[in-house]
């Protein structure tokens, strides 16, 4: 049960199509998510990453398939479920606290009003925003806006976290923080995430797999990554683990070609139920050498960058 | 260059209003020597004043005069055709609140309904679309037929006038909601009345409230035409009653009396919207 806490059982989304046909996002669709692990899905723009996280949450529905949680077919949103939005998605017209406050009031609808604000101030401490309660979304930049969205979804502790590129409007520096952030909560409460990113490098500092979807229309799983990172892993020497380059090669491999030729030779034993995992191996002393080479050329370029 | 624009501006508005009451203070001295004889006949109708020689139309210092002892004894009332101009307004006001506040109970969750159901937005269109348009002094003829009561008919024109853009923005404001708020409150799993207080109503609450300033301002217009209409009480009586006792220097002031509440009754709602519009 445990390893299968999300499971998507054969999904498929289609839109009717201008033409008067249908058009299909994805079919046949089966992938499986553990309890507590953080998972990543990236393809390229288009292939229905944010279709599939908005099934999981229940705000779209499939056209076929059903989608368990813990067992049971969800029906729709869920308070278990919790989403960050892209567009950070808080309600302008109240605060920090007031936003967060109206998450956890709706968890916890008989609580009193001075408990949900405790309880609110301690999630809004959790993401650093203290002293900011009283301001409203319109006086925060981008970066805080963001962390009130991550406030807002922990604070109704949901047993899954929904991501949807959480972080790609935000600048390097803000985004490397709250990645870090993100990963200290995750880790400190066994938090199970499902995640959306295009970043190959936020993938790889925040997941324990990756799936890879191919590019639509009619996207498939072609399969999913295991991170062999070290899970005490800190976001600025990942580059010095030696299967870090593996990762990102394959990766990055995946996304510029195999995500595109990847349909027109579908290995043969090939199972949509069971997409293959992957472990991209650590390389051997030899190659080591020749890998941590190429680590210090490209941090060279980096610091020239 | 460093004087402020508030500053400037407050000037040439204290200069324009002087050069008006200059011109129109010398327009109306009196010597009306040299222009055209007037009509025997309708100088007659127009009473003495027209045959003296000062000019029958007031000038500021008589409509000043006349504002004065109104504001001095606003509220006094002898018999039906002498009341204060203070007991005038009220009625007025009184009507348009009373006219105005049924629009608003109708309107809003009218809007609402509409704004959040596309099938209902559909069927009711057509006859918004036809009914709107129509000039609320249109259903005069109607409401005194069927109500039978003169004041009872004008609340009823300003209910009419004042429902279609209260009517109309509601919907538009509750339709436009931002799709993202409203997932926020479904993946909370927020029921649909929590829902309504908690995010489509703040979020709609700056475009209801434009409608109801223009629905404000439309009440107020068409109030005085419509108790002019069935008479008895109200500025607009006022206005008329004035007009047939040839006191233009009343008229004038009754003008002035009206665009004030005006201005007052929309920097109210300008008020109200302005705090509950939220910056993004
Ligand atoms: N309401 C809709 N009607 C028709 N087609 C839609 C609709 N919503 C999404 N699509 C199509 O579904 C596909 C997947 O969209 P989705 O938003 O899931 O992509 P994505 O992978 O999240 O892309 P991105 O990385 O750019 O966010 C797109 O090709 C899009 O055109
Ligand atoms: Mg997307």
């Amino acid at each position: 049960m445990n390893e299968r806490f999300i499971s998507f059982e054969g999904i498929a989304r289609r839109y009717p199509a201008p033409d008067g046909g249908t058009s299909t996002i994805f079919e046949n669709l089966w992938l499986g998510v553990p309890k507590g692990e953080f998972v990543c899905v990236i393809g390229h723009s288009g292939c229905g990453k944010t279709t599939l996280l908005n099934i999981l949450a229940g705000l779209d529905a499939p056209s076929e398939g059903v989608v368990l949680v813990d067992g049971r077919e969800i029906g729709g949103p869920s308070l278990d479920r919790a989403v960050i939005f892209q567009g950070h998605a808080l309600l302008p017209w109240r605060t920090v606290l007031g936003n967060v406050a109206y998450a956890v009031s709706s968890r916890h609808p008989r609580m009193s009003k001075a408990e949900v604000e405790e309880h609110a101030r301690r999630f809004i401490a959790l993401v650093g925003l203290q002293g900011s309660e009283h301001k409203r979304p319109a006086e925060l930049s981008g970066g805080m806006k963001q962390r009130v969205g991550i406030a807002r979804a922990l604070s109704i502790e949901p047993k899954i976290l929904l991501m949807d590129e959480p972080f790609s409007a935000l600048d390097a520096l803000t985004r490397g923080s709250l990645q870090d952030e993100v990963r200290r909560i995750c880790r400190e409460t066994g938090q199970t995430v499902f995640m959306i990113t295009h970043d190959v490098d936020e993938a790889i500092y925040l997941a324990d797999r990756v799936v890879l979807m191919t590019n639509g229309p009619g996207a498939m799983v072609a399969e999913t990554v295991v991170n062999p990172l070290p899970v005490d892993r800190e976001r600025t020497d990942l580059h010095k683990h030696p299967a870090y380059y593996p990762l990102r090669n394959h990766l990055i491999d995946f996304l510029v070609t195999r995500s595109r030729t990847w349909r027109d030779a579908i290995p043969a034993d090939h199972d949509p139920r069971r997409p293959p995992v992957v472990r991209p191996s650590i390389p051997a002393p030899a190659a080591a050498a020749a890998a941590s080479e190429t680590a210090v050329q490209s941090e060279m370029l980096r610091n020239i960058a | 260059m460093n004087v402020s624009i508030g500053v400037r501006s407050s000037v040439l508005s204290a200069l324009i209003l002087v050069v008006f009451l200059l011109a129109w203070h010398i327009a109306t001295r009196g010597t009306t020597a040299g222009g055209p004889p007037m009509d025997p006949e309708y100088a007659k109708l127009m009473g003495i004043t027209a045959t003296t020689g000062k000019s029958a139309m007031p000038g500021p210092l008589d409509v000043g005069a006349k504002l004065f002892e109104h504001l001095r004894k606003p509220f006094y009332d002898n018999g039906p055709n002498d009341k204060g101009i203070g007991i005038q307004l009220g009625w007025s006001i009184a009507r348009v609140a009373a006219g105005y506040g049924l629009a608003v109970l109708l309107a809003i969750p009218l809007g609402f309904l509409i704004g959040m159901s596309p099938t209902i937005s559909r069927a009711l269109d057509p006859f918004i679309q036809i009914l709107k348009p129509v000039s609320p002094l249109a259903w005069m003829p109607l409401a005194l037929y069927t109500i039978k009561d003169s004041g009872a008919s004008a609340i009823f024109v300003i209910f009419i006038c004042s429902v279609w853009p209260m009517l109309v923005n509601t919907a538009f404001g509750v339709a436009s909601v931002r799709k993202e708020w409203l997932n926020v409150a479904r993946t909370l799993e927020v029921g649909p009345w929590r829902r309504a207080f908690t995010v489509i109503l703040p979020a709609a609450a700056p475009t209801i409230l434009t409608g109801m300033r223009i629905s404000i301002g439309i009440a107020w217009l068409v109030i005085v035409a419509a108790e002019m209409l069935v008479g008895g009480t109200g500025i607009g009586y006022f206005v008329w009653n004035e007009w047939n006792n040839l006191s233009i220097t009343n008229v004038i002031t009754a003008i002035l009396v009206i665009g004030l509440v005006g201005m007052v009754l929309d920097q109210l709602l300008a008020r109200a919207a302005r705090a509950v519009t939220f910056p993004e």
